[in-house]
């Protein structure tokens, strides 16, 4: 034996102790969505496919950590929160298109890529949380800045993407000029800080800090439901719920979704999992377990999401949405929305 | 103790020879923060101009406010606690001593969220004032909301000062007893020695505290995003985020990172006239002053309340939560392994941090000089940046490796690895490494420079090379300095969140990280069995600490 063919033997026992997600058979997704979200999706996924499911949750960094990944990464899919991040995964080229029928008949068009680098697979609507006293029964995100609602109204930070997504829209409606004017007066009319969570907003209608506040529209099955226990039954009591609309629109939704990751070890495993993921009975533990607004037509929303009423998707598309955001990022900061 | 910055040591003597181990280990720590200034030179047009015409301003003045706040806070409460358990006898005196320790045991993210609910209008606390003033609706009645500026500055104080209570009251404990006894010999009141002797000198230690305290205020993020407090911080957050530019993050950082290390520097310069010569075998503590029975009990009720507010109650709190989630939903399996990943991590980056604290305190033993004492502050750096940015440096350097590893043995052999480093959990507990290295360094080089030097020369008089002295004279001595870093490194390592975040391998989640998923969609309440845990993992190591300042 020459030293070398030594050396190499040592290499490959070393390398075999090693972590070699590369060569196994299991399936390795990396999400910014909660652990706790997704579990019920991934053990349904599993006993029905017999492929387990490696995870791993990221929350910022989830676009940076593939990257410098790179050709070495593990990542099968991607799963992340907000049409920005998702288009953000497509552009720094950490994702890879899919042609799957599947796929393109579940997912209506406007809410996946044109190039199927990502696909939505829930939605949620930016919703007002309103005073149960109060006599209000419509809403437009233009009123937020009427100055009959100084100092009372409630919303987590600016630069929350939940946020930018619906400062963009109103970009999208009104121009960057008149969205900074509204932003101003919205801003003038908070009742405490922009910071904190969605829920907080019901807690603090509760508290009497203020009459109206923007949130997402599944907390509040979350909280009724009794899944968040006790205490927040009675924010969410104290709580309507109002599907607002602009003007010339309807009501700003937002999406979490998925992608094949670039380099994916198993991609025919991944896009058998992101297929399921638009099942029917996927859909369906999207809308019961996380409240959510499922894609895929015909398919059963939570009763609590229903009582909300119709949902009008806004007229703008996610696309034309997610090109305003760093300008919304910028008024935010402009407008010192959470000084 | 504890400077992060501080190198007794640097004299003038010694030819610079500079030692392989201190080189290879600020080579370790100074290589993420290359990977952080390569990608700030990929430039970010128009950063500039946008943040200071819009958020610099503000962010800037509120970073200013909340430090010279928490500054403050924790100077008062710190050193006057350590003056009322150092120099008065009352009753629960022993007990407090180690009590006002307990609020290192809350992670400032903690005391946020619960300060959040149990001072909310329908909390505990304004349910009962409500009651008291005889009102129905917390719309009749409020008291001024804990989100703001004030709100945030307390709530830190109230968990950061036992950083200046520590070195504070280790400075009254081996130092003071002399010249007070010499002060009271003159006639000088307790009140007049507490000003006029004390104090002074305590200044380094308490300098040294409130620079400890004021680098974790600048770290966090989480208690400022609860609170709505802007801090520069959350600007490089903002810009990373949600503009998506790591670049300009990163040219942020590293002007953070450069205002701090200035400042840092200035502290050092502006104290470095100012030293205490003081004998390390002679001192004996303050004599106790005896109190009556009223006087005794107004003190240890004075001395109960940062305790009460920094530690008692947010812990109280997160046991009823935990205890209502426990019966709402009982115990998650996966608890078990989190506990598992959570210790093995923060024992591993303890043990490493250690090993090279202890590498680079003999380093510095050995060879004086301006350039190893600078080589050996390079060490501290990690500490002064948040964080998110020693993850992502790490991120950057590591990944990198771990793709040429990969490439090459997939070349060279036809296997493929995976990513040796992130796969492996060795990221994490580099970073981590990385970021606590300034504690142990810190406080072991510390400990060594309480040792003569002239036991060093009678070692050699005596035949044994410097490994020797090293391992039979200068670990021996300073044991307590040693386990007292390793123990707050431990901590820290169980706090820790953005690095163990990021750089994790695929299935494992630690407490830490679990908390974070929970708080991220707003179900706290989930979490709070967790943060118990951390809270409690916390406790153990605080209690440790106690009685190693007790020995020593």
């Amino acid at each position: 034996m020459t030293s070398r063919t030594i050396l190499q033997a040592a290499l490959m026992a070393t390398a075999a102790m090693l972590p070699s997600y590369a060569v196994s058979a299991e399936l390795n997704l990396y999400t910014t969505r909660e652990p706790a979200l997704i579990a019920p999706l991934i053990e349904a996924f599993t006993k029905s496919s017999g492929t387990k499911i490696n995870t791993i949750f990221l929350k910022d960094g989830l676009a940076e950590r593939v990257a410098s990944e790179g050709e070495s990464s593990p990542a099968d899919i991607l799963m992340a929160v907000d049409a920005g991040n998702l288009v953000d995964l497509a552009e720094k080229g950490v994702t890879q298109p899919v042609d799957s029928e599947v796929l393109k008949t579940a997912v209506p068009e406007q809410l996946r890529d044109v190039n199927g680098h990502w696909f939505a697979l829930s939605m949620r609507a930016r919703v007002l949380y309103a005073a149960k006293d109060l006599d209000l029964v419509s809403f437009n995100y233009e009123d937020l800045a009427d100055p009959k609602w100084k100092g009372k109204v409630c919303i987590r930070s600016g630069q929350h993407p939940y946020n930018t997504a619906l400062f963009a829209d109103y970009i999208a409606h009104h121009g960057v000029e008149e969205a900074e004017k509204w932003l101003a007066g919205v801003k003038a009319n908070l009742a405490r800080k922009a910071a904190g969570g969605d829920r907080d907003a019901a807690k603090d209608i509760l508290g009497g800090i203020c009459d109206i506040g923007i949130a997402n529209s599944y907390y509040v099955g979350l909280m009724k439901s009794g899944a968040g226990g006790p205490e927040q039954e009675k924010w969410a009591e104290a709580i309507k719920v109002i599907l607002p609309t602009f003007k010339d629109g309807g009501t700003q939704v937002n999406i979490s979704g998925a992608a094949v990751a670039k380099h994916a070890p198993n991609k025919a495993e991944a896009i058998k999992f992101l297929e399921y993921l638009v099942s029917d009975e996927a859909q369906q533990i999207y809308a019961k377990a996380n409240f959510e607004y499922p894609v895929k037509a015909g398919a059963q929303i939570d009763p609590i999401i229903a009582s909300f009423g119709e949902l009008k998707i806004d007229n703008k598309s996610l696309a034309e949405i997610v090109s305003h955001r760093k300008e919304a990022s910028a008024l935010v900061d402009k407008v010192g929305f959470d000084n | 103790m504890l400077h992060p910055f501080q190198s007794t040591s640097a004299s003038k003597s010694g030819g610079a020879v500079i030692p392989t181990a201190l080189l290879v280990i600020a080579l370790l720590v100074i290589l993420p923060f290359g990977g952080l200034v390569r990608e700030a030179l990929r430039g970010s047009p128009g950063l500039w101009e946008h943040l200071a015409s819009t958020v610099l301003p503000t962010a800037l003045l509120d970073t200013a406010i909340l430090l010279a706040g928490v500054g403050v806070i924790t100077t008062l409460i710190g050193t006057s606690a350590a003056w009322l358990v150092s120099a008065y006898q009352f009753p629960g005196r022993n007990v407090l001593q180690w009590a006002l320790l307990l609020p290192l045991a809350v992670p400032t993210y903690i005391i946020a969220y619960a300060y959040l609910d149990i001072l909310h209008p329908v909390g505990p606390v304004q349910e009962a004032v409500r009651w008291l003033l005889g009102y129905e609706s917390p719309r009749q009645f409020r008291l001024p909301d804990i989100r703001s500026m004030p709100g945030c500055i307390l709530l830190l104080g109230f968990v950061l000062y036992p950083y200046v209570y520590i070195p504070t009251r280790a400075m009254f404990l081996t130092q003071s007893g002399n010249l007070v006894d010499a002060a009271r010999t003159l006639g000088v009141s307790r009140r007049a020695i507490f000003w006029r002797v004390a104090l002074p000198l305590a200044r380094p230690a308490i300098a040294v505290g409130v620079s400890l305290a004021l680098m974790e205020t600048l770290n966090d993020v989480g208690a400022a995003e609860f609170l709505g407090v802007r801090t520069l911080t959350v600007t490089i957050y903002t810009t990373w985020i949600t503009r998506t530019d790591l670049p300009g993050a990163a040219q942020i950082a590293l002007a953070l990172l450069t205002i701090v290390v200035l400042l840092v520097m200035l502290e050092r310069w502006a104290r470095q006239k100012q030293s205490f010569v003081t004998d390390a075998r002679r001192n004996r503590p303050l004599p106790l002053q005896q109190t009556s029975m009223l006087h005794g009990l107004a003190l240890l009720l004075a001395g109960t309340i940062p305790v009460v507010i920094g530690f008692a109650a947010p812990a109280l709190y997160l046991v009823k939560e935990a205890w209502q989630r426990y019966q709402f939903a009982g115990i998650s399996p996966r608890l078990f392994d989190e506990a598992i990943a959570t210790l093995g991590i923060a024992a591993a980056a303890t043990g490493a941090t250690i090993l090279l604290g202890l590498a680079a305190a003999h380093a510095i033993r050995f060879n004086k000089g301006r350039p190893v004492s600078g080589l050996f502050r390079i060490l501290m750096l990690g500490y002064a940046a948040p964080g998110t940015v020693i993850a992502i440096a790490v991120l950057i350097v590591l990944a990198g490796a771990d793709r040429a590893i990969d490439a090459a043995l997939r070349q060279w052999l036809g296997v493929s690895v995976g990513l040796v480093f992130l796969g492996s959990g060795v990221a994490v507990v580099y970073a981590l490494t990385v970021r606590f290295l300034a504690i142990s360094a810190g406080s072991i080089e510390a400990g060594f420079a309480r040792i003569p030097g002239s036991f060093d020369q009678v070692a050699r008089t005596l035949g044994h090379t410097p490994s020797d002295t090293f391992r039979k004279i200068h670990i021996p001595l300073s044991k307590t300095m040693i386990s007292a870093a390793a123990i707050l490194v431990f901590v820290d390592c169980v706090k820790e969140l953005p690095a163990t975040l990021l750089l994790r391998p695929l299935n494992v989640e630690t407490f830490a990280t679990h908390l974070y998923g929970e708080a991220a969609r707003g179900t706290y309440e989930e979490g709070s069995i967790v943060a118990l845990a951390i809270v409690a993992i916390g406790i153990i190591p605080v209690i440790l600490l106690s009685r190693v300042g007790a020995k020593h």
